[in-house]
């Protein structure tokens, strides 16, 4: 993964710079798949992967495929790249160890899902029943989300089309 | 693309595989990992597929503008529709429990038309926004 995103900061080809996307997302997927997130994993590799890097290509059919030499000096947006990192890794010193069963993440409403989820859904799946079921208006709203990002999407793109249609 | 004797054999052999997988992934979400996202995304990923190999207005005569536009809202609709049918029963909105006689069944059933309906929407979604910057590219 380092090497993907060295290579993707060096390389000025655009097409080589999607290809290099697509990569990282799959490395990505496979760290969700270690990490035991399958879902996210299946997500990351038909989103991230697959059509994302298909809208880029497409994107890049519309432009130039060279990256452009920058105008501006790279100090100032390097340093505030850094700071915030710096702040960043600064926060996570409060978190509790990665995997310690005493997290509040753990025992707050996690054990109640684990526990009476399958009984209460009959649903095996926990993911699928705290998605679904227990988060239910949560995922009204991603879809909600979703569906607007699409209107916004057709009113942008769509629209210069009849506009177009409309003079010829 | 169009040519590539290669990729349109190896489209036709597996765009149906592509598909099943989804519907799979879209059914057994229950059971295994996935879900209504993850099959939208992959049927979308087919189509887009499908699209590449054999053009635009091939994809298009399969799956056209004003279907792919009420998807878009269909799902949604759908979504929403078993929030009120949950009303409907005499629960809260978006409460399962009461879709069937037997609360766990209920539960299936309320998941299983939600899931849908994210399909639906996402896969509509994500074919739309394709079609749209396919479109601009074929235009210049």
């Amino acid at each position: 993964m380092m090497i993907a995103v060295v290579a993707l900061a060096r390389v000025r080809n655009l097409f080589a710079v999607i290809v290099l996307f697509g990569l990282y997302s799959f490395l990505t997927a496979t760290v969700m798949v270690a990490l035991d997130a399958v879902d996210v994993a299946m997500t990351e590799a038909a989103v991230g992967a697959g059509i994302s890097t298909v809208l880029l290509l497409a994107a890049l059919r519309l432009c130039h495929s060279e990256e452009e030499k920058p105008v501006h000096k790279p100090w100032l947006p390097l340093a505030v790249t850094i700071g915030t990192g710096l702040v960043l890794v600064y926060g996570t010193w409060d978190l509790p160890p990665f995997s310690d069963p005493e997290a509040p993440i753990h025992t707050h409403v996690a054990p109640r899902y684990l526990e009476d989820g399958p009984r209460e859904t009959g649903v095996p799946n926990v993911v699928t029943a705290v998605l679904a079921s227990y988060r239910g208006f949560d995922t009204l709203g991603e879809t909600t989300v979703v569906f607007t990002a699409a209107i916004g999407v057709i009113a942008l793109l769509g629209r210069r089309r009849h506009v177009r249609r409309g003079k010829q | 693309m169009k040519n590539d004797m290669i990729l349109r054999v190896v489209g036709k052999l597996f765009i149906p595989f592509i598909l099943l997988f989804a519907l799979y992934v879209q059914f057994h979400g229950d059971f295994g990992p996935g879900g209504g996202f993850q099959a939208g995304a992959i049927v979308a990923a087919a189509m887009v597929f499908y699209a590449m190999i054999y053009g635009l207005s091939t994809a298009r005569r399969v799956l056209p503008d004003w279907l792919v536009e009420s998807m878009i809202a269909a799902g949604l609709l759908l979504y929403l529709g078993v929030g009120f049918a949950g009303l409907y029963a005499g629960g809260n909105f978006l409460d399962y429990f009461v879709l069937d006689a037997d609360p766990v069944e209920g539960q299936h059933r309320g998941i299983f038309w939600i899931e849908l309906g994210v399909a639906i929407t996402v896969c509509g979604v994500l074919l739309k926004i394709y079609y749209l910057f396919a479109q601009r590219g074929q235009d210049r």
